[in-house]
């Protein structure tokens, strides 16, 4: 039906000839209306979900969790508990004090920017959902994993001594219960704030879609960052770390890396190290985190990244 | 009357600054209004999400989206 309205805006609408612009424009209208569709519908239900989760409810579900069930919790409520970098210190030692185990926390922080449902639905909108599939399940097992490896090696020395000396006030909370109205409310108003924030990615993204698929050579990157080239992950992902955006921002790159001709394992690799691993994130972690713990937590994350590059470009 | 506006210093903490300030004005009640930026200080008030408020001690808000100032005078009223 879409595909119609499209066919019916470019020929009938906009009475342009048949032709590779006109398919091109076809591809854009199509595409765009798909993706924002998708984007405000999700975005709404996930906002409703999330509305049950604040980082307050997070914190004590996960405090004194066990290793494993633990992580694999901490990982899943990153997806749903809203959470901006600008609040991860607060957050951060709210867990500890409240005796959410480091690795747990770790687990936490690493799905929140990684793992969402803007990352999630572009890559169904425009790659299809068996890829948004597979990046949301490795983007969680990439938390649950170097959370746990964070855990067993007990790092616990190298958070700095005064988030253990601080010790909550035990002030009262007194938060009005949301009504079911109040709750739809708020997600048609993080839907909308969203969606002003992403929408010139989308446009972008399909718009580089359309033109690079004419212009540039399908295998322009093959040579460098096809499957067989055994460096291509490991140069993605030194490439993604000190990059930062976040998951909407990334998407054109990723559509112009994925239409050229870089393997699918090495730019979903390239996606996780941009929006999971960034230098403003990095200093603001550094008012909690010793400059050892930073270190082993970066080297974690991108040893366990590629390794998640490697394992899509073998099976896949 | 003592009410904390605890944030780093992001433009949605300065926004909940001006509504509790507004609200505090409108309803001409006798508070300070404290801002606290340090960020051990605003954890071990218990904010995990930044804007947050706090009346007499108690947690009235925390995280986005922000109240509106009607909600926010209830907020202040109820602690009268």
């Amino acid at each position: 039906m879409l595909k119609d309205f499209a066919h019916y805006v470019v020929y009938s609408l906009f009475g342009m000839e048949q032709g590779r612009l006109a398919g091109a424009a076809e591809f854009f209208i199509y595409d765009t209306i798909k993706i924002f569709f998708l984007l405000s519908v999700i975005i709404f239900i996930v906002s409703i979900i999330r509305s049950y989760f604040p980082p307050e409810k997070t914190k004590r579900i996960l405090s004194h969790k066990r290793e494993f069930i633990g992580n694999i919790l901490a990982a899943l409520l990153g997806i749903v508990t809203p959470f901006c970098s600008c609040s991860a210190v607060p957050l951060f030692i709210g867990f500890i004090e409240a005796g959410v185990p480091l690795g747990v926390t770790f687990s936490f922080l690493i799905s929140s920017p990684m793992v969402n449902e803007v990352a999630v639905v572009l890559l169904w909108g425009l790659f299809g959902w068996k890829i948004a599939l597979i990046y949301m399940g490795t983007g969680l097992l990439v938390a649950v994993v170097a959370g746990m490896i964070i855990g067993r090696l007990k790092l616990e020395k190298w958070v700095e001594e005064y988030v253990y000396n601080i010790k909550s006030l035990g002030a009262a909370v007194d938060i009005a219960k949301q009504t079911f109205k109040d709750r739809l409310l708020y997600a048609r108003e993080n839907t909308t704030e969203i969606l002003k924030k992403v929408w010139i990615y989308v446009f972008v993204a399909i718009g580089i879609g359309g033109f690079i698929h004419g212009y540039v050579p399908e295998d322009f990157l093959v040579k460098y960052a096809g499957p067989q080239n055994p460096f291509g992950v490991p140069i993605a992902v030194a490439l993604g770390v000190p990059l930062y955006s976040n998951a909407a921002g990334v998407i054109p790159i990723v559509y112009a890396l994925m239409e050229k001709g870089m393997s699918m394992g090495t730019v979903l690799a390239f996606m996780m190290a941009v929006t999971a691993l960034s230098l403003p994130e990095m200093i603001i972690l550094r008012k909690v985190l010793k400059v050892k713990l930073l270190v082993v937590f970066v080297s974690i994350m991108t040893v366990t990244i590629i390794g998640v590059g490697y394992l899509f470009n073998a099976i896949l | 009357m003592e009410i904390k506006v605890l944030g780093p210093g992001c433009a949605n903490c300065f926004k909940m600054e001006e509504l509790a300030k507004t609200a505090v004005k409108e309803l001409g009640v006798e508070a300070t209004v404290i801002k606290i930026t340090d960020i051990g200080e605003i954890a071990m008030n218990g904010i995990l999400s930044t804007p947050g408020l706090i009346v007499n001690g108690k947690i009235k808000h925390s995280g986005k989206p922000l109240p509106s100032l009607e909600t926010v005078k209830e907020m202040i009223k109820g602690e009268e």
